[in-house]
């Protein structure tokens, strides 16, 4: 494996490898975000936070189904003066572990956004990423932001009146035109892009209870089953915009991963894989990686990226 | 992946569980190690985790703590539960002459594993506490599997004055034991915890925690130094 090198550059920043732990998968605390970058890692990404605590949905709030799960945790999150806590700690046990560590934030209105950002500047986070797209909070906050181009122009805009740091935008798939919201949030000063946020939402019932199973009734679909609408969106943006794109959405293994590079990706997000393949997923994925960069001939990250374009 | 995620089973048995509690029997059958629990879903209500009491057939104790417990009191025969399980990292059965240690609900799991020692054949002894007599849970199943009990209530109502931790130290330092099972709540599993490493018995200690995905995803039930009590436990190994 000595020949290959997994590191890429993302805004600026370092990562050893193009594994990002996405938002809202075992982000919670200081020491479960330390223990997916011990766990290989190239990038870890805090539980979205908000302006105040939030309990979330009841449960049930994750049910597996055949073609990956369907989520509706809420949103639940400490709120933003304890997540500088946890940001701050996860920053120290992440430093030399070369773990870059990326706050997740959300607000109600394009205001609160920045609000959150101000509040967490206090830890320094490595980059932020702006949740615009939560599809489980319809029914108190709304249409997500990414729903519509101005609107995710305008919650980009204050966030970047908020910090100097990097900042990526989460986009969702559901929507007519994802380039158009993309394009939005880049001219608004968008330093990245993540794509895509959970799909949907989509229902799942069982029928021996008679009852949606989870409490929200509807949540957002990853897994496998939402893999070729992310490599889809990822492709489109990469041509796009000129910014990177952190292609997610129900990547299970280093071949996928390769995938979302080919389709133009500079890093790779991965959520519910770790349910699947469990805390051991960063390394072995990597290692997958590696191994298809050995057996093709590949050296480098950037030498696969966007292949597929032809 | 399982196409379906929950099982529906009647409710064949209940009796009474201590003064606040019942333990229901179900028409269900898992393939389960003693430890394990399973998330018991009531529709349109809420989503708990609950140890087995027994796999063949699905036995739970469920103890009064709130509505979503207080709701499975009212359960009668003849009614349907949903449950998805088996969930966790369960006991290892290791040990010649275990001791078990239960406070509170922590006898559920206990119960299980108490039935597989015996059936392996290992004499099993077992120090439960409660509160109060009234509360002292599964006694009489420990019992029923051969298990030798012993009990200790805060008020001594029953067996002996104090913390169960106490009875367990007492019983440590008469010495025999090579194994410690320990279920109860967290400063009763601290204590054990030092009560192992002071003993130099290996111990197998199991955590309670509020969960939600109950597969390790969600990080509701992180323990505090980044293990998950749903996946990487319930039941956690304790000096060796």
């Amino acid at each position: 494996m000595s020949e290959v090198d997994l590191s890429v550059d993302l805004c600026g920043v370092r990562l050893h490898n193009p594994f990002v732990l996405a938002a809202g998968i075992l982000g919670t605390s200081a020491a479960l975000l330390e223990r997916v970058a011990r766990a290989g890692a190239g990038a870890v990404t805090a539980k979205s936070c908000g302006p105040a605590p939030r309990r979330g949905h009841p449960n049930p709030t994750v049910v597996a189904y055949a073609g990956g799960l369907l989520n509706a945790v809420g949103l639940a999150n400490p709120g933003a003066a304890a997540m500088v806590e946890i940001l701050r700690d996860a920053r120290l046990r992440c430093a030399s572990l070369g773990v870059p560590v990326i706050a997740s934030v959300f607000g109600e209105t394009a205001a609160a956004f920045g609000d959150v950002v101000r509040t967490l500047e206090a830890a320094e986070p490595d980059l932020y990423e702006v949740n615009i797209s939560c599809p489980n909070v319809a029914a108190e906050f709304g249409r997500p932001f990414a729903a519509d181009p101005e609107h995710a122009a305008q919650a980009t805009a204050a966030v970047r009146a908020a910090t100097r740091r990097p900042v990526i935008v989460k986009l969702s798939a559901n929507v007519t035109d994802i380039v158009a919201v993309a394009r939005a949030v880049v001219d608004a000063g968008a330093d990245a892009i993540t794509a895509i946020n959970t799909l949907g939402p989509g229902m799942v019932i069982d029928i021996r209870a008679r009852a949606p199973v989870l409490a929200n009734k509807v949540g957002g679909l990853s897994g496998p089953a939402i893999r070729p609408v992310a490599v889809r969106c990822v492709y489109e943006l990469s041509r796009a915009v000129p910014v990177p794109v952190i292609g997610t959405g129900g990547v299970m293994n280093g071949e996928d991963m390769v995938e979302m590079i080919m389709a133009g990706a500079t890093a790779v997000g991965v959520g519910s894989a770790l349910q699947y393949r469990g805390i051991e997923a960063p390394a072995s994925m990597s290692a997958e990686l590696a191994s298809f960069m050995s057996e093709q001939g590949f050296h480098t990250i950037a030498e696969m990226r966007g292949l597929a374009h032809g | 992946m399982a196409e379906r995620t929950y099982a529906a089973a009647r409710v064949r048995r209940i009796e009474s569980a201590g003064s606040h509690g019942v333990t229901v029997e179900l028409d269900l059958r898992l393939d389960a190690q003693p430890g394990q629990f399973v998330m018991l879903w009531l529709p349109r209500v809420d989503e708990k985790p609950f140890s087995l009491v027994d796999a063949d057939p699905v036995t739970l104790t469920v103890v009064q703590v709130g509505p979503f417990t207080e709701r499975l009191q009212r359960l009668r025969v003849g009614d349907t539960l949903h449950l998805r399980g088996p969930l966790g990292r369960g006991y290892s059965l290791g040990g010649e002459r275990p001791l078990l240690v239960g406070g509170g609900s922590g006898a559920a799991s206990l119960a299980f594993l108490a039935r597989r020692l015996a059936e392996a054949g290992r004499p099993v002894t077992v120090a439960l506490g409660a509160r109060t007599a009234a509360e002292v849970l599964l006694a009489g199943r420990f019992r029923e599997r051969g298990a030798h009990v012993l009990v200790s209530t805060d008020d001594g109502s029953a067996g002996e004055h104090g913390l169960v931790t106490d009875l367990a130290q007492r019983l440590l330092a008469c010495g025999g034991y090579d194994h410690v099972y320990a279920c109860g709540p967290a400063p009763m599993l601290e204590r054990v915890e030092e009560l192992c490493r002071s003993y130099g018995v290996p111990g197998e200690v199991s955590h309670e925690a509020y969960m939600r995905c109950g597969t390790g995803i969600c990080g509701s039930c992180d323990r505090g130094d980044g293990l998950l009590v749903c996946r990487d436990g319930p039941v956690f190994r304790v000096g060796w």
